[in-house]
């Protein structure tokens, strides 16, 4: 071993690249797959802008694990909350939306979107007091009381809106597409995308750069020694699960734009995908979980052009791949 | 106490609790004549069968499974489609036993394999994803299990409504092949949880129990835990389909809806919670107490929807509406978790009081 100077900067652990070189492969071998370039590119984009939408659904779940050792499966409750109260947002705004300025457009949805991040993070301020305070510790409890919780909040909204579906338009000037050449770029997909990447390097910034940061990564490691340096871990813990069920609510947001609906099941569905997205990525990381996310982004529309038949399933065997592969997911953070 | 496997109730008011059910299942035909009634004992068989599986996991190991309704519907599945492909004969009824129980048992090693040995918390989420994915296949695959719509078909001559065994002249009560399907859900059922009950109360159901006390430990000690755990897993999905059997036969009919929901699963969550984790005889109580709240309350439900709507409450009549049912469902799941967390068989067996739950 050589020596370190004091002043040598701390040798840090070797990055492991495998993960992120994955979905580049996964991308590049499709190119002769497909055949045509442009198709390739749409399909790209496609999953690009998919992949931020699950990522920002996902990010809450994984951050929420990671740091609190809490399984939430009512996750997805607050993702069909966000999307129910952005109706309700913009209902009364439809002149707005149909309005052909994408600065008239934003400022409903932008507004939209908070108050669904208001409210989301509101309810799991609620969610964390009722259900999981009392069970913290205890994983099979936790999965319990969560998804008496989801049936709860997924009844409440049949009760309060109905079981029908309601549409939910794109602003007009978000509708339809750029033309690059030969290749046609959904504009909507571009400002997901850019939203993804947005929430994605803020997290990772929040987490790495600042002083909350570190507390939550050392509260992973070892709750009782920051307990013991006299910081309230508990305080901590519901800001990070607020924080988690208001990016749930944006996401739901989103993807209700992306799919143009609401429905009460759509918390059913996005379960499902969460999690499959947050075992690939490995409980708790959050790097993981956004490579996760575009990996299930890209079999899905990759699998869906080539073999429609087998995207139903692709997500499962996705999982079963990369489980195989490494059995504690992309990236193993936690020990339990 | 033999047929017991040497674990009776252990408290006065169980015992007299499950005789009374039993009792009042067996004589169902002839103490409450009425469609309705037999239709609600038989399902209250079939799913104390399918619930004591489920316990077996639950209760015993401490896993948390989504995928058992995958096996039940397995079971359903596969009696119902050679049922409906061979028509009804005996032989298809074979066919669809020695296929369907097979399919998943062997499904269920694989799960168990590939799952109980990554981590013991990815497994709630597995399960999860492959049963979903399972009810995508179903649904999806129309030319095999009908879709949405499901498979109906025909009982072979014997086990059909038609058919008269003993004529009411001579007996005062008719009993048909439709009675005599039901003695054969309530002979199976009662059998499988006997089966049950033996396999808990083994030594291999204490090393079950000791892996959900402490995995680590139970590893140290020399025992294989994946093997066991694969195998309970593998028991429990063996269960689970011949539940799925006997509900196709009972219902003549298999499809998503009977078979593969996962509001289906949500209700053999509650039972074995409401029933008391981790005994046998949970199950019975659960599903009892569950199907009767199930196809009584919600009649009450609508009564009490239509007085709010009719007294002008707001939102009450939404939230009393008896397609809501599943909402307060879930609230007493919560508080049944929070406030009972032993279920109604550990309450009774503590004496009724607050000594310190099993576990």
């Amino acid at each position: 071993m050589t020596e370190l100077a004091a002043t040598d900067p701390l040798p840090k652990p070797k990055r492991d690249l495998a993960p992120i070189l994955l979905p580049i492969a996964l991308a590049l071998a499709m190119i002769p797959l497909i055949g045509s370039p442009s198709t390739w590119l749409t399909l790209t984009a496609a999953s690009l802008a998919m992949g931020m939408m699950i990522f920002i659904m996902a990010s809450g779940l994984t951050l929420v694990f990671g740091l609190m050792d809490v399984l939430n499966f009512g996750h997805g409750a607050f993702i069909a909350v966000g999307a129910y109260v952005a109706t309700l947002v913009l209902a009364p705004f439809a002149a707005s939306i149909q309005a052909d300025s994408l600065w008239i457009n934003l400022a409903v949805l932008a507004p939209a979107a908070l108050l669904s991040m208001a409210v989301s993070g509101a309810l799991g301020l609620v969610v964390e007091r009722v259900l999981i305070l009392p069970v913290y510790g205890q994983h099979l409890k936790q999965i319990l009381m969560t998804t008496g919780g989801l049936i709860v909040a997924e009844q409440t909204l049949y009760a309060l809106w109905g079981p029908q579906i309601i549409p939910m338009p794109l602003p007009t000037s978000l509708r339809g597409s750029f033309i690059l050449g030969d290749v046609a770029i959904a504009k909507y997909r571009v400002l997901a995308t850019l939203i993804g990447l947005a929430v994605f390097i803020a997290i990772q910034l929040v987490l790495n750069r600042t002083k909350l940061g570190l507390l939550i990564r050392a509260g992973v490691e070892n709750r009782e020694m920051v307990e013991a340096l006299g910081y309230r871990i508990r305080r901590l813990f519901l800001g990070v699960f607020m924080t988690g069920s208001a990016l749930a609510g944006l996401g739901g947001v989103m993807w209700a734009l992306y799919r143009e609906q609401v429905h009460a099941s759509m918390s059913d569905e996005l379960t499902v995908l969460i999690f499959v997205v947050v075992i690939i990525g490995g409980l708790g990381s959050i790097g993981g979980c956004f490579i996760g996310a575009i990996l299930v982004a890209m079999v899905a529309n990759y699998g869906g052009f080539l073999v429609p038949k087998l995207a139903l399933v692709s997500n499962i065997l996705l999982m079963v791949a990369i489980l195989m592969w490494r059995p504690r997911g992309l990236y193993a953070v936690t020990s339990r | 106490m033999m047929i017991l496997s040497g674990d009776p109730p252990r408290s006065r008011v169980l015992t007299v609790l499950l005789v009374v059910i039993i009792l009042a299942l067996a004589l169902t035909p002839f103490l409450f004549p009425g469609a309705k009634a037999l239709n609600v004992a038989a399902k209250i068989c079939v799913f104390a069968a399918l619930v004591a599986s489920y316990d077996l996991l639950l209760g015993y190991t401490g896993s948390v499974s989504f995928a058992h309704t995958m096996f039940y519907g397995i079971g359903s599945y596969a009696i119902a489609i050679a049922l409906y492909g061979m028509g009804p004969n005996w032989a298809a009824v074979a066919t669809g036993i020695v296929v369907g129980l097979p399919l998943a048992a062997l499904l269920a090693l694989a799960i168990g394999l590939f799952s109980l040995r990554v981590a013991a918390i990815f497994f709630a989420m597995i399960t999860l994803a492959v049963a979903s994915a399972f009810q995508v296949l179903a649904s999806q695959l129309s030319w095999l299990t009908g879709g949405e719509d499901g498979r109906s078909f025909q009982l072979p001559e014997l086990l059909r409504p038609g058919t008269v065994l003993i004529s009411k002249s001579l007996f005062g009560f008719e009993i048909n092949g439709r009675i005599l399907t039901f003695y054969l859900v309530f002979a199976i059922s009662a059998l499988m949880i006997l089966a049950l009950l033996r396999v808990v109360n083994s030594p291999f159901g204490r090393v079950l129990q000791a892996i959900r006390e402490n995995r680590f430990r139970a590893e140290a000690l020399g025992f294989r835990t994946v093997f066991h755990l694969t195998y309970a897993n593998c028991l429990a999905a063996l269960v689970a389909a011949g539940a799925g059997i006997l509900n196709a036969l009972w219902l003549r009919y298999a499809g998503p809806d009977t078979s593969l929901s996962f509001s289906i699963m949500l209700d053999i969550l509650l039972m074995v919670v409401i029933g008391g984790m981790g005994t046998i005889y949970g199950a019975i109580i659960g599903a009892t107490i569950f199907i009767l709240a199930q196809n009584y309350l919600q009649a009450l439900m609508g009564v009490a929807s239509k007085a709010a709507s009719e007294a002008g409450l707001p939102l009450l009549p939404g939230l009393l509406h008896p397609d809501r049912w599943l909402l307060w469902l879930g609230l007493l799941f919560i508080a049944s978790v929070y406030f009972f967390p032993t279920g109604v068989v550990g309450r009774l067996r503590s004496g009724g009081g607050d000594k310190g739950a099993p576990h």
